[in-house]
C-alpha cells in the first residue's frame, strides 16, 4: 500500500464544491505538487491532509492508518504556510523548538535538534533573532525548519514561495527540494506556478474546478497533456480545431493543411472535429529532407524573450507561436515574410475535452 | 522629506499640548491650596482623609477584577469568532457598541431591578453588589475591550498562527497561552489601561451600587467643597493608573519570558 492515500475525497462547501472525487496515492519520499489556478481545490485538499478541513466523503490513510477524523495536532504532519506563520513572540530557535517542547522532549534533545535544523537551513547565527529581524526568505526557511523539526510523516507546503521575490523563489525552491531529498521526507507542495511545479516535483497533480485533470511526472505533464486545460495551463501552447481525415493513419486537416499526429485517433471517425495542440518549441524552420507536417506561415510578429525568440505565424486562419533558441547564428525572417516550418507527428497532440 | 518631518513633529507637539495642558493645569491648581505659594497641602489633606485612600484601594481592586473578567470574556470570544465564525464579527461589533447608546443610569437600574430578587438576588449583600459593579463595568468597558483585543488579533493573523501551532501538535490551551495571549500583550494592556481609567473615574454605577465606597463618588463629594483636594485626587488616580499599567506590563513580560520555550544554541 502507498504511504499516503487519498481515497475518493470530496469536499462540499455551502455554496460550492471544493473538491470532487479526488484519488491519489503517494509513495514514501515522493515530492508531489498540486498545480492549478486559484479556486481549483488544491489548498482545500492540502488542508484536508493537514486536518484543518474535514472531507465530506472519502478517507485519508497515512502510513496504513486512517487519519480522516484525527485532529490536526495528532497527525504528525508538518505544514509550511504562505505567510510563514512564525510566532512573533519567540526567537528563531524557540520557533523551531516549539513542536518538540509540546512533545515534552528533554531540553538537551531540543537544543540538539534546533541546532541541526539551523544548520540545515544555513541560519546557524540567527537562533536568537526574532522573526521580524529576518528577511522573507529567511523567515520561510525558519518555517520549513520548524515544520521539519518534529520529524513529520508528511511535509505540506502551501504556496510557500508566493510572497517572495523572483530570485529568492528560484533559490529557495531548489533548497526545499534538496532538503526534502536529503531527509527523504514525503512532501506535498501547493502552487499555481507551473514553472515551480515542473522544476521541483516527482509528480504533478493538475487540478481544475475541484477535480484532478491529470497526474504525471513533469515530463509527462508538459509533453503529453491529456486535456485541453492541462495543455493550456502548463506552458504555452498552440491549439486548433481540426478535422479527422484518416483515423488509422492519424491524419487530420487544419485549414486545408494535412497534419499527421502520433496520438491515437482510432476511436474517431473521418469527419470528426478534434482539438490539437502543438508546443511552440516543437515547431521549427524546415531542414533539408523533412517532409512530415510541413506548412507555410506568414510572420506577423517577432519577440525576443532572452534565450528564446518567439515568432508569431499566421497559418491559414490560425495564429501559431514558434519558439527558437536565440543564438548569434540565427537568421530570422522579417515581419510579413512567408516561412516554411515543420513539426514532428509526435508534437501534434490530440486533446480530450 | 524635511517638510514631512516638520509636520510630523508639529502634529505630535499639538497632540501633546492638547493632552498635557489640562493635566498640567489640574496639577498646578492642586498645588495652590495654600494661598500665595505652591505646596503639597492638598495632597497631605487627601492622605489624611481615610475615606479617600479606602475608596481608592476599593476602586483599584474593582478595576483590576473588571480587567480580569473582561479579558477572560473577550479574548476567547474574539478569538473563537475570528477562528470559527468570522461572519458573526459584525454582530459582535454591534453588541460591543451598545454601551455607547445605553446610558449608565439605565444599565444600573436594569441591574438593580433584575438582581434585587428572583433566582439570583445580589443586591442584599456587599459581595453581590461588588459583583454587580464589576459586571456593569465589564459592560461599560466592552467597546474598548473588544476593539483593543480585535485590533491585536488582526495584527497577528490568529487563524494561521493557530493552524501552525496545531500542526506542531499544540492543544487549544497551549495555543492560547503560548501563542495567542503573548502576542496580544500590548492590545490587552491597552484594553486594561482604558478599563482601569474608566473604573477609577466612573460615577453613576458606583453611586447607585456601592455609594461612597468607590473612588468616583468620593471625588465628586470632595469636589463639592474641597476643589484643591479634588484636583489632587485626579492627579493621584492618573499616576496610579500609569503605575499599575507599568506593573502589568512588567509582570506580563516576565511571564512571557518564563513561559517561553527553550532557546536553541547560544
Amino acid at each position: 500500500m502507498s504511504f499516503l492515500v487519498l481515497e475518493d475525497i470530496s469536499k462540499v462547501f455551502p455554496t460550492a464544491v471544493g473538491v470532487e472525487k479526488f484519488d491519489l496515492s503517494v509513495e514514501r519520499g515522493e515530492f508531489i505538487s498540486f498545480l492549478g489556478p486559484s479556486g481549483c481545490g488544491k489548498t482545500t485538499t492540502l488542508r484536508m491532509v493537514a486536518g484543518f478541513e474535514s472531507p465530506t466523503t472519502g478517507r485519508i490513510i497515512l502510513n496504513g492508518e486512517d487519519i480522516t477524523d484525527r485532529p490536526p495536532n495528532q497527525r504528525n504532519v508538518g505544514m509550511v504556510f504562505q505567510s510563514y506563520a512564525l510566532f512573533p513572540n519567540m526567537t528563531v530557535a524557540q520557533n523551531i523548538g516549539f513542536g518538540l517542547k509540546i512533545r515534552k522532549e528533554p531540553e538537551s534533545a531540543i537544543k540538539q535538534r534546533v541546532a541541526e535544523m539551523l544548520a540545515l537551513i544555513h541560519l546557524e547565527q540567527k537562533g536568537n533573532s526574532f522573526p521580524h529581524q529576518l528577511s522573507g526568505g529567511q523567515q520561510q526557511r525558519v518555517a520549513l525548519a520548524r515544520a521539519l523539526a518534529i520529524r513529520p510523516q508528511v511535509l505540506l507546503l502551501d504556496e510557500p514561495l508566493s510572497a517572495l521575490d523572483a530570485k529568492i523563489r528560484v533559490s529557495l525552491r531548489a533548497e526545499i527540494r534538496a532538503i526534502q531529498r536529503q531527509l527523504g521526507i514525503t512532501a506535498i507542495y501547493v502552487t499555481h506556478d507551473q514553472e515551480e511545479a515542473l522544476s521541483i516535483s516527482d509528480r504533478i497533480v493538475v487540478m481544475h474546478e475541484g477535480k484532478i485533470e491529470q497526474v504525471g511526472t513533469p515530463f509527462e505533464i508538459y509533453n503529453f497533456p491529456t486535456t485541453r486545460f492541462v495543455a493550456n495551463f502548463v506552458g504555452s501552447l498552440n491549439t486548433a480545431e481540426v478535422e479527422v481525415m484518416d483515423p488509422s493513419a492519424g491524419i487530420v486537416a487544419m485549414n486545408g493543411i494535412r497534419l499527421t499526429s502520433a496520438s491515437d485517433l482510432k476511436e474517431k471517425r473521418k469527419g470528426d472535429k478534434v482539438m490539437i495542440a502543438i508546443r511552440p518549441e516543437r515547431i521549427g524552420f524546415i531542414a533539408e529532407g523533412e517532409k512530415e507536417n510541413v506548412f507555410d506561415g506568414k510572420v506577423e510578429n517577432i519577440t525576443f524573450l532572452g534565450s528564446v525568440v518567439r515568432i508569431q505565424l499566421r497559418v491559414g486562419g490560425t495564429v501559431f507561436n514558434m519558439d527558437t533558441f536565440n543564438r548569434p547564428s540565427l537568421q530570422l525572417p522579417q515581419t510579413g515574410d512567408t516561412v516554411r516550418v515543420t513539426c514532428s507527428s509526435k508534437a501534434v497532440l490530440v486533446l480530450s475535452e | 522629506m524635511k517638510k514631512n518631518v516638520f509636520w510630523n513633529w508639529f502634529w505630535i507637539f499639538i497632540s501633546l499640548v492638547y493632552f498635557f495642558i489640562p493635566l498640567y493645569a489640574t496639577f498646578n491648581f492642586s498645588l495652590k491650596a495654600r494661598k500665595g505659594e505652591l505646596s503639597l497641602l492638598a495632597y497631605q489633606q487627601m492622605m489624611e482623609d481615610p475615606r479617600i485612600l479606602r475608596s481608592l484601594i476599593f476602586s483599584t481592586e474593582i478595576g483590576l477584577l473588571t480587567i480580569l473578567l473582561g479579558l477572560l470574556l473577550m479574548v476567547p470570544t474574539v478569538y473563537l469568532v475570528r477562528l470559527k465564525a468570522p461572519r458573526l464579527r459584525p454582530v459582535i461589533e454591534f453588541i460591543s457598541l451598545l454601551p455607547f447608546v445605553i446610558p449608565a443610569i439605565v444599565l444600573v437600574f436594569g441591574l438593580i431591578r433584575t438582581y434585587s430578587g428572583g433566582l439570583l438576588p445580589l443586591t442584599n449583600n456587599y459581595t453581590g453588589l461588588n459583583f454587580l459593579l464589576i459586571a456593569g463595568y465589564v459592560v461599560i468597558g466592552l467597546p474598548y475591550l473588544y476593539r483593543s483585543v480585535d485590533a491585536g488579533m488582526s495584527a497577528i493573523d490568529v487563524v494561521t498562527l493557530t493552524e501552525a501551532a496545531q500542526s506542531l501538535g499544540a492543544s487549544w490551551p497551549t495555543i492560547m497561552l503560548r501563542v495567542i495571549i503573548p502576542n496580544l500583550r500590548s492590545a490587552m494592556l491597552g484594553a486594561a489601561f482604558l478599563t482601569l481609567a474608566i473604573v477609577l473615574g466612573e460615577f453613576t454605577l458606583a453611586t447607585f451600587l456601592v455609594g461612597l465606597k468607590a473612588f468616583g463618588p468620593v471625588i465628586w463629594q470632595v469636589g463639592q467643597n474641597r476643589a484643591y483636594e479634588a484636583s489632587a485626587l485626579v492627579i493621584v488616580s492618573f499616576i496610579i493608573t500609569w503605575v499599575l499599567m507599568g506593573l502589568i506590563n512588567f509582570v506580563g513580560r516576565r511571564g512571557a519570558a518564563d513561559g517561553s520555550v527553550a532557546a536553541g544554541p547560544r
